[in-house]
């Protein structure tokens, strides 16, 4: 009896230190589980395939740096800023901007590429979950800086001029893929993703552009 | 009942009313009108009896359900999960945790249930049984076990899906979710790195939703911030999202618990 009775603590004192001391696994081998545990964790639904968890290489450093609070090496960042760049194209004809109005309609909504989404329906930019826009506009959000005053606040009088180039073709890239500019950038990346297309990209360049948008006023 | 029934009658009238305003005052002044008549209420009651109720393959009750304190003891239960349990040799949360009981005491099948939509049939006794046990918790501080090397890989598993950025979007939980002071339109985010955001984030879950008169459970919450996130549907008591909860947990210990809470 009293040699079951220390069998039993030897066994239960065994399982406590598996559990308790046991050390946590390297980094590496975390990632890997958690690699693994995405595998195990989502199925595909609509048009949310399995894809969008499938590690993109900007992606993976962004959010290490942004877990561990140690900023990207220059170099790295570096690089994911020339990878974004070349994926921008300018606009096909040569025009930057659209209609504005048509751009604020862009701006509100929300819509797009979730499951719940009809796959091919038109996406909106999400534009005012993130920021001021329109002085109008009084639900928007907080995650990225003011938008109010765009063009006026960098001297835009007319989009078409050359002194207004650098400013258009900034603001085009941005648009497209704002990771060439700030390479962890928590924008998303409207053209190389496919979430909006050229001409919505023009009418929301009006929206903040355009002398005549109420983001100017 | 009838009383029940002027109460739904009034949100639905309230929500009408409140879609004219636009501001966090206003919702706050809602939430606070609305906290004496929380419908989670009517989803309690119903969990409580689930849990009293012989039924199943098996006729059985969850009386003798362990929810981490022993079998049957639900007070504080809600605040230690998700935890490990060496009977399934996994880490698991209320949710899956009760589906593991509704196997076990009264046979039904796990796999059949986890695959049952949101809502409809014994997931929504799983929500309202959630309901119930996190109640029989309000006021209770979170205090997560990390004695565990699966809880505490499940926390650094569960922190790096908040980090993680995917989906079309490039979004992580911690786009919206990892800085104080910020909102989505004129929602206020809670910061679940750290507290008061962890306890206040996930203590608050399950909820009852205005906007959509539904009862949502912490997994339903978690499923939504996905599809929001432009990701693909993670599967119901998935280690990925046990995982997440063990992250806002631990970041919320000794926050307070105020489930069933009321939301937008």
């Amino acid at each position: 009896m009293k040699n079951n009775y220390a069998l039993w603590i030897a066994a239960v004192s065994a399982a406590l230190l598996t559990a308790c001391a046991a050390p946590l696994p390297s980094s590496a081998d975390l990632d890997k589980l958690t690699q693994d545990i995405i595998g195990r964790s989502f199925r595909a639904e609509g048009q949310a395939k399995l894809d969008r968890v499938s590690p993109d290489e900007d992606n993976l450093a962004c959010a290490e740096a942004d877990r561990t609070g140690v900023a990207l090496d220059a170099k790295v960042a570096e690089a994911i800023e020339a990878r974004n760049m070349k994926t921008i194209q300018p606009p096909t004809d040569g025009k930057y901007l659209g209609d504005f109005k048509e751009g604020e309609k862009i701006a509100q909504s929300g819509a797009g590429k979730t499951w719940t989404d009809k796959e091919g329906s038109a996406n909106g930019g999400n534009c005012y979950n993130c920021h001021q826009i329109s002085k109008e506009e009084l639900s928007f959000g907080t995650l990225g800086p003011s938008l109010y005053n765009y063009g006026k606040l960098r001297g835009v009088s007319n989009p078409n001029s050359s002194e207004a180039k650098p400013i258009v073709e900034y603001t085009w890239g941005k648009l497209q893929n704002a990771r060439a500019y700030n390479a962890c950038s928590s924008m998303p990346r409207f053209a190389h993703k496919g979430i909006l297309s050229e001409t919505q990209i023009k009418h929301l360049m009006a929206l903040l552009l355009d002398p005549a948008s109420p983001v100017n006023k | 009942m009838k009383k029940i029934l002027i109460v739904f009658g009034l949100i639905g009238a309230c929500a009408a009313a409140f879609a004219q305003k636009s501001s966090t005052d206003s919702i706050a002044e809602y939430r606070a009108m609305l906290q004496d008549g929380n419908p989670a209420e009517l989803f309690e009651a119903k969990g409580e009896d689930l849990w009293k109720q012989k039924r199943g393959p098996k006729n059985a009750s969850l009386e003798q359900c362990d929810l981490g304190k022993g079998p049957g003891v639900v007070k504080g239960a809600w605040v230690e999960l998700p935890r490990y349990f060496a009977d399934t040799a996994r880490v698991q949360d209320l949710e899956s945790r009760l589906v593991t009981c509704m196997q076990t005491l009264q046979g039904f099948n796990a796999d059949e249930i986890a695959k049952t939509p949101f809502g409809s049939g014994e997931q929504s006794n799983v929500t309202a049984l959630a309901t119930w046990i996190s109640a029989e918790s309000k006021g209770m501080k979170f205090k997560l076990s990390q004695s565990h090397i699966e809880e505490r890989k499940m926390y650094e598993v569960g922190k790096r899906l908040f980090f993680m950025r995917g989906g079309s979007h490039d979004f992580a939980c911690a786009t919206c979710h990892s800085q104080d002071d910020k909102r989505i339109r004129l929602q206020d985010l809670p910061n679940l790195t750290k507290n008061p955001g962890a306890g206040n984030g996930f203590g608050a879950w399950p909820a009852y939703r205005v906007s959509n008169g539904q009862m949502w459970g912490a997994q339903l919450r978690l499923n939504d911030c996905y599809r929001q996130q432009r990701f693909p549907y993670p599967l119901f008591g998935s280690e990925a999202t046990i995982a997440l909860g063990v992250y806002m947990g631990v970041n919320g210990l000794g926050g307070e618990a105020t489930a069933p809470a009321i939301k937008r």
